[in-house]
C-alpha cells in the first residue's frame, strides 16, 4: 500500500511529530515569548498502528479468543466478529500499550473492591486474558473434555453465560472481570476504525449504517427523519478512493 | 474598505484596525522612513535565519536557488560580520548596482534588480535605519555553489545580460496612485522575484512578468489582476485585505507569502497597499487555453476523494468559507498552470499566516500519510478539471516527485 | 537538587480554559506571566486534524488526550466505611491533560447558572426554611448580577450560539424564559436543529414546558472573536466530546485565546512541567512560587508574586492539601475547608426508539440540542418535595460513535445474536432525553489525601468519598418521569427509561463535572476562597475552576467557570495590583 518514499515521509511524521518547538537547554519545552504558534509542514500525530506486525496470543489462545468473539457477536443475518476479524484487533491491542496497562495506574496494594470501584486486578489486560484463557481452557476440558473452541455453539454460549452471571469462577483471576473486559474489547474491535485490525472492510459499519469517519454533514442536518445513504469511509479510505 | 463579510463576522475587529493604523502614522525622520522601506523591502525575511530562530537582520538564512544555496549576510552594524564599516555610498551601490563594499558582485538572490528603482535618498534612509539597529556579531556560512558560480565574477556576466541600473521613472499618463503602485511592486516589494517566470539563468523574464514563477518548489501564482489575469476575480479590496490582514475572501497567505505579509505588507500604509492593488488591477492577461475535460473515471474518483477528505473545511461544493478556508472552485493555486503548490500543500499541509489583526492559526493538515500519489493526482485532476478556470490533469509521477523532494527536505 | 529560576509576576498552574483566560487578561495588563502545564503542547493539525480526529478508539476508549491514570489518579469509595481503591483507568469522568485541558475535548454546552444558584443557601432557606441536617449547601459570595458582564464576555470570546430568553429583564420568545437577565443577545444564532430536537420541542411544549436551543460552542456560522480569532462553521460531524475539533468550529483555548497570547512577549508556557507543591514564605503569610518537575525528572523552584491554580478541580484540591494550605476538611466534625463539598452531577434519562423515522444520530454536534429549564434550580415550587435544586431536561444529538452509542430496547441481552440484531435495528433510530441534575453538597461527600496510594512521585493520591445523597435521589425521581413523559410524546415505538438508582458507580462514563474542594464563599471558616476566588490563607494565591462551586447546579459548568475566571482576574487587575493583600477582610 505504501511506496518506499511514502513510508519515508510517514516515518518522518511519526517520529518527528513532537519536535516542533526547539526546547531550550533548561526547560522540557517552552513556548510563547512572542514567538507565536509553532507550526511546520508534515507535522502531526497520525494514528498509532505500529503494532501491525506484533502479536500476543499463542495459536491456541487465538483460537479460543476467536471462538469467544464469534459467540459474543455471532455471524447470522449479517457479519459478526469473525467476518470483522476482531481476534486480530484483540491480538494487536494486547501486544500494545493497552494490553500492557501502560497508561493505567497499576501500583499496589491490590484489593478486591466493590463493583462501583471498577477494575482492581493486579494483572494488566493482556496478562488477565492469558490467565483467564488458561483457566477457561481447564474448565472446559474438565467439564466437557474439550477446549472452548471445540465445543458446540450451544455449549459455548452456556459457558459464556456462566462467566457473565458468575456461575463459573476461576481460582486465580476473576472470571467476571475477564468476561466484562473481553466483551468490551470485542465491541471495540467490531466497531473501531479498520486500521486497528478489526471491523475488516468496515463490515460492522455497513451492517448498522454508520458512515464512519466523515467530517461534514452540513447538507444532511435537515434530514427530517429520512435515511441518509452514504458509503462508510475509514481513516484510510474506502474502495471508491482508487480509480479502477 | 469593503470586507463586509469579514467585518460583520468580526465584532471587535474594527477597534483593532483603528489601533493598527494609528501605530503606522510615521514620523518624517530619515530613520523612520528607512524603517518603512526596510519593511516594504521585506529585508528581514531573507536576512534572518527564520528556520533556526535567528535574531532579526543577523543573516545566515539558507536561500535555495536553482544553482545552489546562498546564505544571507548580517545587516546589523557589527564591524566584523555586518555593515558596521560600510559607508552610505557602498550601501547604495549594493542596492543599486549589486556591488558590495569590496567591489564584489552580489548574487542576484538579493533583489537589486528591483531595489535599483529606489532613489539615493531612499537607500540612504534604509542605511540609516539599519545602522540604528543593535550590532550583533554573526558570521555568515560559506555559500554552497558549484563552480563556476562560486566565483563571484561569474555574476558580472549575468548582470551584463539581465541587469539594468535604473531609477524609477513615473508614467505621466497614469495616475499618481498607479505609479506609486508600480514603484512598490517593481521596487521595494520585488513581487516579480517570485511571481515572474525565470529564464534558465534565474533572471526574471519580461514576457513572464507577474504571470507566476517556480521557486524552491513553490509555484508563486499569476498575480495579474486585470481581465484574464490569475486573480482577475479579486477586486482592489481583496488585494488590500490579503496584504493587510492576511485574510481575503479567496485565500490567505501561506509559507513564503505568509512571511511577506507577516514581516512586510501588514505593516504598510493602507494607501500604499491600495496603490499596489490599483497597479495589479491594471495588468491584463491573455486567457489561458481551456483544457479538455479529463478522464471521467478520474473525475469521479477525485470527486469522492474531495467530498470525503476536503469538504469538512472547503465545503461539499468547493465554496469554502470565505476569509477562513479557501473556496477551491476559484483558487489561483489549484488552477495554476503549474500544480506544484497545490500538490505540496496537500502533501505537507499549510497554514494561513497569523497576523497582528487575525492571530488565528488556521492550518490544513498534511495528507502525505493518508493519500497515495495516485489519489492526490486524481483529487487534483478533479479540482482542476471542474473549477471556474480549467487546468490540466496532474499525474501520479508529479506527486511522487514532490513527495521525494519533501522527504529529502525533511532530512 | 532543585534548580532556582528567575522570578515572574504570575505563575499559572495548568493551562486549560482558566489558565488561558488569566494569562490573556494578565499579560494584557502588562504582567509577566508563566504557565506551567503538566501535559504536552497540543494544537489542531498536530493532535486532532480532520485527517484523523474522528477516531473513537484512540481518543475515547484509549484516552488519547486525557490524563494518564499511570501519572496520577484518584482513589474512590462510596462512603467512609469503605477502603478507597484507585481508579486504575478513568471511567465516570475524564480529566484532560495537555495544553487546552478538557477545553479541547468538551462538548461545548455553555450555560449560565441561574441567579438563585449563586445564593442557593439563603434563597432556599428563605423560601423553604432551614436546609436539612447534613446538607452543606452555601452561597458563592458573588451574585449573578456581578458576574453578568463576565458571562457576556466569555460568550463573546467563545462565539456562543443561542437565543436570549431574558434581555435586560424582558422575556424574549424562543429563548430560555428562566435565565437570569442578559445584557446582550448571544453573539451567534442557534445551531440548526435536527429531527430529534424538532420532536422534542413539540413534545416539551405539549406538556407545558418552554424549550429553547442549547447555548452552543459549536459554531452556527463563521465568527471572529474580540481577540481577532477565527471560528469556522460547525460541520455536525459528531466528534466533539472526548475528541478535539479538526476544523476550528468548536471554541477551545486553542481556537479562542492561545494564538493571541502566544504573540505576546510577556507570556511563556512551559509544557511537560508538573507542579509538585505551592511554596509558602517562612511566616506562612504568602506564597513564594511553585516547585515543579519536568519530564527529565529535574525539579525547579519557580518564584512568583502571584500564583493561580488553574488545573482540574481535583488536582487544585490535591495541590492545596499537599502544600498544606488551608485547613483540610474533616467530615467527622464538619470543620476545615479544603476538600469540602465535593459534588458531581445527577444524570438520568429516557431513550426513544423510532419505528419508521431515522434519527441519524451521527449527524450531530456536542451542543446540538434543545433544552427546557422549567425544572431547573428553583424555577418550580419545591414545597413538600423534600429536595432543593433541579436540572435541565434536554434532547441532544451529540454523536452516534458506535462503540459508545448502540442503545437497545429493554429486555435485550448484552451480547449474542439478539443483541447484535437489536443494535442493527435501532442504531439509526434512537433519540435520548436527558436530565442534567444538580448535585447538592453533603457533609459526607468530600476529598482528602489517600493514606495508602501514591503517584509516580511518591505523593499521596487524592481520595474521593462520594455517593448520591437523598436530595440527589429525590431530585432525580421527580425529574426523570418528566423526561419520560416528553420522550413518550416524541412519536417513537418504545421508550426505555434510565433511572438514577443505586450508589454512584465510578465505572460508566457520566460527566466530567467534578466540583468543589476549593470552594468560594463568604466566611473563611466554611470556604477556601473569598468571593474573588482569592485564598483566605494566602492573599497572593488565587484559585480557578469548578472547584470553587460550593455545590453543583443543574447545568454544565464551563460557562460559569469562564465567568468566574474573568471576574477574578478583573479583581486582580483592578483591586489587587493597586493594593496587594486580602480583597475581603474576614
Amino acid at each position: 500500500m505504501f511506496s518506499p518514499t511514502r513510508r519515508k515521509v510517514l516515518k518522518a511524521m511519526l517520529f518527528g511529530g513532537t519536535a516542533i518547538a526547539v526546547p531550550s537547554a533548561l526547560y522540557a519545552a517552552e513556548y510563547g515569548r512572542g514567538e507565536g504558534m509553532p507550526w511546520s509542514p508534515l507535522r502531526g500525530q497520525p494514528p498509532y498502528y505500529g503494532t501491525t506486525e506484533a502479536s500476543f496470543f499463542t495459536p491456541a489462545e487465538r483460537e479460543a479468543v476467536a471462538a469467544i468473539c464469534a459467540r459474543l457477536i455471532p455471524s447470522d443475518d449479517g457479519p459478526g466478529a469473525t467476518e470483522a476479524d476482531v481476534v486480530t484487533f484483540l491480538d494487536r491491542q494486547m501486544a500494545g500499550f493497552y494490553g500492557r496497562g501502560q497508561h493505567w495506574y497499576m501500583q499496589g496494594p491490590f484489593l478486591e473492591g466493590t463493583a462501583t470501584q471498577g477494575y482492581q486486578s493486579e494483572h494488566p489486560p493482556a496478562q488477565l486474558y492469558r490467565r483467564a484463557l488458561a483457566a477457561l481452557e481447564a474448565h472446559c476440558r474438565n467439564t466437557y473434555e474439550a477446549g472452548f473452541a471445540a465445543l458446540s455453539e450451544e455449549r459455548q454460549d452456556a459457558v459464556l453465560k456462566g462467566l457473565d452471571e458468575e456461575e463459573i469462577t476461576f481460582a486465580e483471576v476473576s472470571a467476571k472481570t475477564f468476561f466484562d473486559l473481553i466483551l468490551k474489547n470485542t465491541i471495540e474491535g467490531f466497531f473501531a476504525d479498520p486500521l486497528y485490525g478489526g471491523n475488516r472492510d468496515m463490515v460492522a459499519w455497513r451492517y448498522i449504517g454508520f458512515p464512519g469517519t466523515r467530517y461534514d454533514y452540513r447538507d444532511f442536518v435537515g434530514h427530517n427523519g429520512a435515511r441518509i445513504e452514504l458509503p462508510p469511509v475509514s481513516l484510510m479510505g474506502r474502495p471508491g478512493w482508487s480509480s479502477p | 474598505m469593503k470586507a463586509p463579510a469579514l467585518i460583520s463576522a468580526i465584532g471587535g475587529l474594527a477597534a483593532l484596525m483603528a489601533t493598527a493604523s494609528t501605530a503606522q502614522e510615521l514620523s518624517s525622520s530619515q530613520i523612520e522612513r528607512g524603517r518603512y522601506l526596510t519593511i516594504a523591502g521585506d529585508c528581514q525575511a531573507c536576512h534572518t535565519d527564520i528556520e533556526n530562530n535567528g535574531l532579526p537582520f543577523t543573516g545566515g538564512r539558507a536561500l535555495g536557488t536553482p544553482f545552489g544555496t546562498i546564505y544571507s549576510p548580517n545587516l546589523t552594524p557589527d564591524d566584523e560580520t555586518g555593515l558596521g564599516r560600510w559607508t552610505r555610498e557602498e550601501f547604495h551601490d549594493a542596492l543599486n548596482e549589486g556591488i558590495d563594499d569590496e567591489g564584489q558582485h552580489l548574487y542576484p538572490a538579493m533583489p537589486y534588480p528591483n531595489y535599483t528603482l529606489m532613489s539615493r535618498e531612499e537607500t540612504d534612509a534604509i542605511f540609516a535605519y539599519l545602522q540604528s539597529l543593535e550590532p550583533v556579531h554573526a558570521e555568515t556560512p560559506e555559500n554552497d555553489l558549484p563552480f563556476p558560480l562560486n566565483i563571484r565574477m561569474s555574476v558580472s556576466g549575468w548582470k551584463l545580460l539581465f541587469f539594468e541600473d535604473e531609477e524609477f521613472v513615473p508614467d505621466p499618463d497614469r495616475s499618481e496612485e498607479w505609479n506609486r503602485g508600480r514603484f512598490l511592486v517593481d521596487g521595494p516589494l520585488h513581487c516579480g522575484a517570485c511571481h515572474s517566470g525565470k529564464n534558465l539563468l534565474g533572471a526574471s523574464q519580461d514576457d513572464e512578468y507577474l504571470r507566476g514563477g517556480l521557486l524552491e518548489n513553490w509555484f508563486a501564482p499569476n498575480i495579474r489582476a486585470g481581465a484574464g489575469g490569475g486573480i482577475a476575480h479579486w477586486d482592489t479590496d481583496d488585494i488590500v485585505e490579503f496584504l493587510k490582514y492576511g485574510r481575503a475572501e479567496h485565500t490567505a497567505p501561506m509559507q513564503r507569502m505568509g512571511e511577506v505579509v507577516s514581516i512586510s505588507t501588514q505593516h504598510l500604509r493602507e494607501e500604499d497597499l491600495r496603490a499596489v492593488a490599483t497597479y495589479l488591477k491594471s495588468l491584463e492577461d491573455e486567457l489561458r487555453e481551456e483544457e479538455d475535460t479529463p478522464d471521467p473515471v478520474r473525475l469521479e474518483t477525485g470527486a469522492g476523494l474531495y467530498f470525503d477528505n476536503c469538504a469538512a473545511c472547503h465545503a461539499a461544493d468547493q465554496s469554502g468559507v470565505p476569509y477562513f478556508f479557501a473556496p477551491l472552485s476559484s483558487s489561483n493555486k489549484v488552477h495554476a498552470e503549474d500544480p506544484s503548490t497545490a500538490i505540496r500543500i496537500i502533501l505537507g499541509g499549510a497554514r494561513a499566516q497569523p497576523t497582528d489583526t487575525i492571530p488565528s492559526m488556521l492550518a490544513m493538515p498534511p495528507f502525505s500519510w493518508k493519500l497515495s500519489d495516485e489519489q492526490i493526482a486524481d483529487l487534483l485532476t478533479y479540482l482542476r478539471g471542474t473549477g471556474d478556470r480549467r487546468a490540466g490533469p496532474v499525474s501520479a509521477a508529479q506527486v511522487t516527485e514532490m513527495r521525494e523532494y519533501l522527504a529529502e527536505e525533511e532530512h | 537538587m532543585t534548580k532556582q529560576l528567575p522570578g515572574v509576576d504570575v505563575v499559572l498552574v495548568g493551562f486549560g480554559w482558566t489558565g488561558a483566560i488569566y494569562a490573556e487578561k494578565l499579560t494584557d495588563a502588562g504582567l509577566d506571566v508563566l504557565a506551567l502545564e503538566r501535559g504536552p503542547w497540543r494544537d489542531t493539525t498536530k493532535d486532532f486534524a480532520t485527517t484523523f480526529a474522528q477516531d473513537e478508539l484512540r481518543y475515547y476508549w484509549r484516552h488519547g488526550m486525557f490524563q494518564e491514570a499511570s501519572q496520577s489518579t484518584v482513589t474512590f469509595r462510596n462512603n467512609s466505611a469503605q477502603t478507597a481503591l484507585p481508579m486504575r483507568s478513568w471511567g465516570s469522568f475524564l480529566p484532560g491533560n495537555g495544553v487546552g485541558g478538557s477545553g479541547v475535548h468538551w462538548n461545548g454546552q455553555t450555560y449560565r447558572f441561574l441567579p438563585s444558584d449563586f445564593v442557593a443557601k439563603s434563597h432556599n432557606e428563605e423560601r423553604y426554611g432551614p436546609l436539612p441536617e447534613g446538607m452543606t449547601v452555601q452561597d458563592y459570595g458573588v451574585t449573578y448580577d456581578e458576574l453578568e458582564p463576565h458571562f457576556d464576555y466569555f460568550e463573546k470570546i467563545c462565539g456562543i450560539c443561542g437565543k436570549a430568553g431574558n434581555l435586560n429583564g424582558d422575556i424574549v420568545a424562543g429563548g430560555n424564559p428562566f435565565e437570569g437577565p442578559r445584557s446582550d443577545e448571544y453573539p451567534n444564532p442557534p445551531m440548526e436543529m435536527t429531527f430529534s430536537q424538532d420532536r422534542f420541542e413539540a413534545a416539551a411544549r405539549n406538556v407545558g414546558l418552554n424549550p429553547f436551543p442549547v447555548p452552543s460552542a459549536n459554531m452556527s456560522r463563521a465568527y471572529v472573536n474580540p481577540l481577532g480569532l477565527q471560528l469556522a462553521p460547525c460541520t455536525y460531524c459528531g466528534f466533539c466530546e472526548k475528541h478535539g475539533c479538526g476544523n476550528y468550529s468548536k471554541s477551545s483555548p486553542q481556537t479562542t485565546i492561545i494564538p493571541a497570547l502566544m504573540k505576546r512577549s510577556n507570556f511563556a508556557l512551559r509544557t511537560d512541567s508538573e507542579v509538585l507543591s505551592i511554596e509558602k514564605s517562612a511566616d506562612g503569610s504568602r506564597t513564594t512560587g511553585v516547585t515543579y518537575v519536568d519530564t527529565s525528572g529535574e525539579t525547579f523552584f519557580q518564584p512568583a508574586e502571584i500564583v493561580v491554580l488553574c488545573a482540574y478541580p481535583l488536582e487544585n484540591t490535591r495541590l492545596m492539601l499537599l502544600s498544606q494550605i488551608g485547613e483540610p476538611y474533616d467530615p467527622s466534625t464538619g470543620e476545615g475547608v479544603v476538600g469540602k463539598n465535593y459534588c458531581y452531577q445527577v444524570m438520568s434519562g429516557a431513550t426513544v426508539f423510532f419505528e419508521e423515522e431515522y434519527t441519524n444520530g451521527f449527524v450531530g454536534a456536542g451542543a446540538l440540542g434543545m433544552a427546557a429549564d422549567d425544572y431547573n434550580g428553583d424555577n418550580f415550587d419545591h414545597t413538600g418535595l423534600g429536595f432543593i435544586g433541579g436540572g435541565y431536561i434536554a434532547c441532544y444529538t451529540t454523536n452516534a460513535r458506535p462503540i459508545e452509542s448502540h442503545p437497545v430496547p429493554e429486555g435485550v441481552p448484552g451480547w449474542g445474536s439478539e443483541w447484535k440484531q437489536a443494535v442493527q435495528a435501532n442504531f439509526l433510530k434512537t433519540a435520548s432525553v436527558g436530565v442534567h441534575g444538580a448535585s447538592m453538597a453533603h457533609r459526607s461527600n468530600y476529598l482528602d489525601l489517600d493514606p495508602t496510594y501514591t503517584d509516580r512521585h511518591g505523593r499521596p493520591l487524592l481520595r474521593m468519598t462520594f455517593d448520591f445523597t437523598l436530595n440527589d435521589r429525590r431530585l432525580s425521581a421527580h425529574l426523570t418521569p418528566v423526561a419520560e413523559e416528553i420522550a413518550r410524546g416524541m412519536g417513537g415505538r418504545d421508550v426505555v427509561v434510565a433511572e438514577r438508582k443505586g450508589s454512584y458507580d465510578s465505572v460508566p462514563y457520566q460527566t466530567t463535572h467534578n466540583t468543589g474542594g476549593t470552594i468560594m464563599g463568604t466566611d473563611p471558616k466554611t470556604s477556601v476562597c473569598n468571593r474573588y476566588c482569592q485564598s483566605w490563607d494566602l492573599p497572593n494565591l488565587f484559585v480557578a475552576g469548578a472547584g470553587l462551586f460550593p455545590q453543583n447546579a443543574g447545568y454544565n459548568p464551563t460557562g460559569t467557570v469562564g465567568a468566574l475566571a474573568y471576574w477574578s482576574v478583573d479583581a486582580i487587575i483592578n483591586k489587587y495590583l493597586g493594593q496587594p493583600g486580602p480583597l475581603v477582610q474576614p
